[in-house]
């Protein structure tokens, strides 16, 4: 009778075994990189705008203060766009006819909202709120990076859960005075660490924030 | 073979990632099909009162008395919406004047030393020449606060020596006595 498989058939399904197993390996090695990479988390990529807005222009160069514009970090969930009345607060006045601007014009003239593509943003199943953490002190630039350096705005931070959780499992060191939340440079802070070595951990008792409760799914979760 | 079942199987769970990232409900801010104007923010129906329109009123109204806490506020909101223009020092030096905004008077000018608190309160809510109304950007709390801060900034041209303390007055190299 003749033989079914060959002599090489146990060979070959060693090397099937060891392809598949290795496809499998690099598809979940890929599907991991992809998932850390810029490309998905948007670190660093300049999102198109329909009005090149420069935060570098605004904030670096005339000394506005965030707030000026996003009026309900401090006592609401969202930090808030500007209306475009906010825009012409000055530009009724300045750059009147730039072309740039035609589309702010426009929409203060029309009364339509222009549309900002979000730059940082959370997914739906999470529900950040701006107020709990500006009024205790975490300040701006921890989440949204040197916004006082881009000429055009970009994510700062990668927003994956692993991100968030680095800070709620131990706040300290990320607490600044809540006076000074929208200071965007903190070197003088940061390269004395033994001059502010207490103020956090005073600051988290002061505040009752309880690093345990933090890390619970419902405190972002619902 | 099984293979690109599997990866067709990878591939589904994959896209089915972040389904829940962007969920069909209506977030402040975003577009919408559903109403006329495309906004998922509608403004209130004409006529609408909001609950706390009466406290707002009558912080409005009412000047608070004159306290640290107020003062602290006032500077906090005043470094916040006037200074661009402004500057810190009342003088209308600020920076968007500097690149073209028409220059806004210095605070420490007799007509506005002399003007009442409430004019600067009036001229926030309501604006005033080429400023727009920051009605809807300050409290009227914050209105107040800031026109206290005002109020300071202005005292602090016109103070006599007599009313510093000690301390400030040691500060400025100044006579010890008294």
């Amino acid at each position: 009778m003749a033989q079914i498989f060959t002599a090489s058939a146990d060979t070959r399904l060693r090397a099937f075994f060891l392809i598949m197993l290795l496809v499998v390996l690099g598809v979940a090695a890929f599907a991991g990189g992809l998932a850390d990479s810029t490309y998905v988390t948007m670190v660093g990529w300049f999102r198109d705008q329909p009005v090149p807005f420069s935060h570098q222009h605004h904030v670096q160069g005339l000394g506005i203060d965030c707030r000026y514009c996003h009026t309900g970090v401090e006592t609401s969930a969202q930090a808030g766009l500007p209306a475009t009345h906010v825009c012409m607060t000055c530009h009724s006045q300045v750059w009147t006819g730039a072309p740039l601007l035609a589309l702010v014009r426009q929409s203060f003239a029309s009364g339509t909202p222009l549309e900002w593509n979000r730059v940082a943003k959370v997914p739906d199943y999470v529900y950040f709120n701006h107020s709990i953490h500006v009024t205790r002190g975490v300040p701006c630039v921890e989440c949204h990076g040197r916004i006082d350096e881009m000429p055009l705005t970009a994510r700062a931070q990668p927003f994956q859960m692993q991100w968030c959780l680095s800070c709620h499992r131990d706040p300290a060191p990320h607490l600044r005075p809540p006076e000074q939340v929208t200071q965007m440079d903190w070197s003088d802070w940061e390269r004395d660490p033994q001059a502010h070595k207490d103020y956090g951990a005073l600051m988290v008792q002061a505040y009752g924030i309880e690093p345990d409760k933090l890390v619970q799914c419902n405190t972002c979760h619902r | 073979m099984s293979w690109p079942l599997l990866l067709c199987l990878t591939l589904a769970l994959l896209a089915g990632c972040n389904e829940m990232g962007s969920q069909p409900r209506y977030d402040n801010a975003e577009p919408s099909a559903l109403f006329a104007d495309g906004k998922v923010l509608q403004a209130p129906p004409e006529g609408t009162v909001a609950q706390d329109q009466p406290q707002r009123d009558r912080a409005l109204s009412n000047r608070p008395a004159m306290s640290a806490a107020l003062l602290k506020r006032g500077q906090e909101r005043y470094a916040i919406n006037c200074v661009p223009c402004h500057d810190a020092a009342g003088d209308g030096h600020g920076t968007v004047p500097a690149r073209g905004f028409p220059q806004p008077p210095s605070f420490h000018e007799q007509r506005l030393v002399e003007a009442p608190s409430r004019y600067f309160v009036d001229v926030i809510t309501h604006g005033h020449g080429v400023m727009y109304s920051y009605a809807d950007r300050v409290e009227p709390a914050d209105r107040w606060a800031i026109a206290a801060y005002i109020r300071a900034l202005q005292t602090s041209r016109n103070a006599s020596a007599a009313q510093l303390s000690t301390i400030d007055r040691e500060a400025l190299g100044g006579d010890r006595g008294g």
